[in-house]
């Protein structure tokens, strides 16, 4: 059984559509991060995805459907929608009690020891706590949870670099092991690089890119050429090209890197410069400097 | 992905174990508790206001009976029975709850907690549940206990102040009948305020769910809109009458003697003329549809 699998996922908010037929599958014990520019449509499939707004078509998560079990699927789900859910109200020890006390899977001893290495004391409200330590009590709630799946949207959004660091290392050692399915979405591109196995590019409400890390390492090239080299490399028929200090970089999908070396350096694009070439791709789109 | 052994950091007896899932009463019980935690204003309010009548009751009536010279009119002054701390109590808890329902699908809504409550395993229903549990279990048996403690607590200054008098406290005790007085208070909480005001407080919880802003608003102009409504059209005025009549405290029998006289109160009480009046059935119609739409509502709202 898939962890995620969605049909012609959609979703309209009035006129404005927001998941225009999103078919994606999500295999277990994957790190996927699903990237998209504002408005997009990432929050929304997050949200189809936790039983948090209604939807058209079909959707599967851990071979429930989230809008009628909710409340059954978040025994096995976790998610942080983004950094400032936690009650303002709430101290410390009442959050730790209250998940305790509802959550079948929670491990308090483990939350508490996530905790210890943190400066959060228990009788904290969490209004009197900084941006960053509420992100980290939130994580700690989490990640004390045995859950199956864990959906983070945007959850290192406003924090600075070192609690972002942070977070992405206690997530991968402390939290991750194989068995568990991951879903993130940010606007950090580059943070979670290394950290995924599997990459979604979603544009307008439909997937435009859908590929694991390997794929991507072996699919993508980016050279770097001289002015004198450029006319050669444009024979491989780059898919995108910027400019950069008089040199071109260029970004060729499914050359042979061996061919590719012989013009200039070649090495695999950063998601970020990857994303930027597959949204000019998209009709319509007229951001970017398109050749 | 990982069939190999050593894949899972726990013993494997133990990582296969399927964790029981929390009984519904333990649900209850914590989304309960955290109602409790968030709204303070449940049990602080009506202890500040019985603070503030015990105060009130040391000052004003001890204070001046003890300065009046005659013991006659002294002692006719302290045995004076009183159910005003009751109503004033039950009063505030009363306003209290209704401003509890009003913001207890909303403020969740706005301050967007919402998303953390619902990344958590308990149903909609079961928070609903849980919100109109305060108003209808909770803050009256909260009323009920305060109220008792503080009357007693009266009895027992004037009783001291008789005693002190060297007077006899008998007849103060006899008079407000402490016990009789405490079953008739408990029958009308029980009765009025979680029974009979039940479609009340599931109609602010709708309103609460409902209301992108101003819940108050929600919850009053509907009732508002439907009796002018009513009077344009039809010229009646029944709808309104209706809905005075229901909020004013129920059918004969279940209302709260004013007259302080417990024990002739007492003897008015109809528990079964009560549970069989149409009235209450009606309403608990209506408060299960209110209800129900607002479970149907949490599920759907987002934050706003």
């Amino acid at each position: 059984m898939a962890c995620i699998e969605a049909r012609g996922l959609r979703k309209h908010y009035g006129a404005t559509v927001a998941l225009d037929g999103v078919d994606l599958k999500v295999e277990e014990g994957r790190i996927l991060g699903l990237i998209g520019p504002n408005g997009a449509g990432k929050t929304t499939a997050l949200k189809a995805m936790l039983g948090l707004t209604a939807y058209d078509g079909q959707l599967r998560v851990l071979g429930r459907d989230p809008w009628i079990e909710r409340h059954r699927l978040m025994h096995e789900v976790c998610f942080i929608a983004d950094v400032a859910v936690l009650p303002r109200w709430m101290r410390v020890w009442q959050a730790l009690d209250y998940v305790a006390g509802v959550h079948p899977r929670f491990d308090r001893a483990k939350a508490e020891g996530f905790l210890a290495r943190t400066t959060i004391k228990h009788g904290s409200r969490i209004r009197e706590l900084s941006k960053g330590m509420v992100t980290q009590l939130h994580l700690a709630l989490v990640m004390a949870i045995d859950a199956k799946l864990l959906v983070l949207d945007e959850p290192t959004l406003g924090l600075d670099i070192l609690f972002r660091k942070q977070f992405y290392d206690s997530l991968l050692n402390d939290y991750f092991d194989h068995s568990r399915t991951i879903l993130v979405t940010t606007h950090q591109v580059e943070e979670i690089e290394h950290v995924l196995t599997d990459l979604m590019f979603i544009d307008r409400g439909r997937i435009v890119l859908g590929c694991s890390m390997e794929d991507f390492e072996s699919r993508y090239t980016e050279v770097t050429v001289l002015p004198q080299q450029l006319a050669a490399a444009r024979a491989f028929r780059p898919i995108y090209e910027r400019e950069v200090l008089g040199r071109t970089i260029l970004l060729f999908d499914g050359v042979d890197r061996g061919q590719l070396a012989t013009l200039g350096d070649a090495r695999t694009p950063g998601i970020a410069d990857l994303f930027v070439a597959v949204m000019n791709l998209q009709p319509g789109r007229t951001q970017g400097a398109a050749p | 992905m990982n069939t190999e052994s050593n894949a899972m950091p726990e013993p494997s007896g133990v990582a296969t174990m399927v964790p029981a899932a929390i009984p519904t009463s333990r649900l209850l019980y914590w989304s309960v508790r955290r109602e409790l935690w968030e709204n303070r204003s449940i049990y602080l309010a009506p202890l500040a206001v019985a603070a503030v009548l015990l105060f009130g009751h040391l000052i004003a009536t001890i204070g001046r009976a003890m300065a009046i010279a005659d013991l006659a009119e002294r002692q006719a002054l302290l045995e004076e029975p009183s159910n005003f701390a009751a109503l004033v109590i039950m009063g505030v808890a009363f306003l209290v709850a209704v401003f509890y329902c009003l913001d207890a699908l909303y403020g969740e809504r706005r301050d967007r907690s919402i998303l953390f409550w619902k990344s958590l395993p308990v149903s909609d229903a079961m928070t609903v549940a849980a919100k109109l549990i305060i108003p209808v279990v909770v803050i009256p048996l909260l009323t009920f206990a305060i109220t008792v403690v503080a009357q007693f607590l009266m009895l027992l200054l004037s009783s001291l102040a008789l005693l002190g008098s060297g007077l006899d406290a008998s007849i103060l005790w006899q008079r407000a009948a402490f016990f009789e007085a405490s079953v008739g208070l408990f029958y009308h909480l029980v009765a009025i305020h979680g029974f009979w005001y039940a479609p009340i407080f599931g109609w602010l919880l709708l309103a609460s769910a409902w209301a992108q802003r101003m819940p108050f608003l929600w919850a009053v102009l509907p009732p508002v809109v439907i009796a002018a409504v009513e009077k344009i059209v039809f010229g009646s005025t029944h709808f309104g009458r209706l809905l005075l009549n229901h909020m004013s405290g129920g059918p004969e029998g279940a209302k709260f003697p004013l007259d302080a006289n417990a024990v002739h109160a007492l003897e008015h009480l109809s528990p079964g003329s009560f549970l069989l009046s149409p009235g209450l059935w009606i309403g608990f119609a209506l408060a299960a549809a209110f209800l129900y739409a607002a479970v149907r509502l949490r599920r759907e709202r987002e934050p706003i």
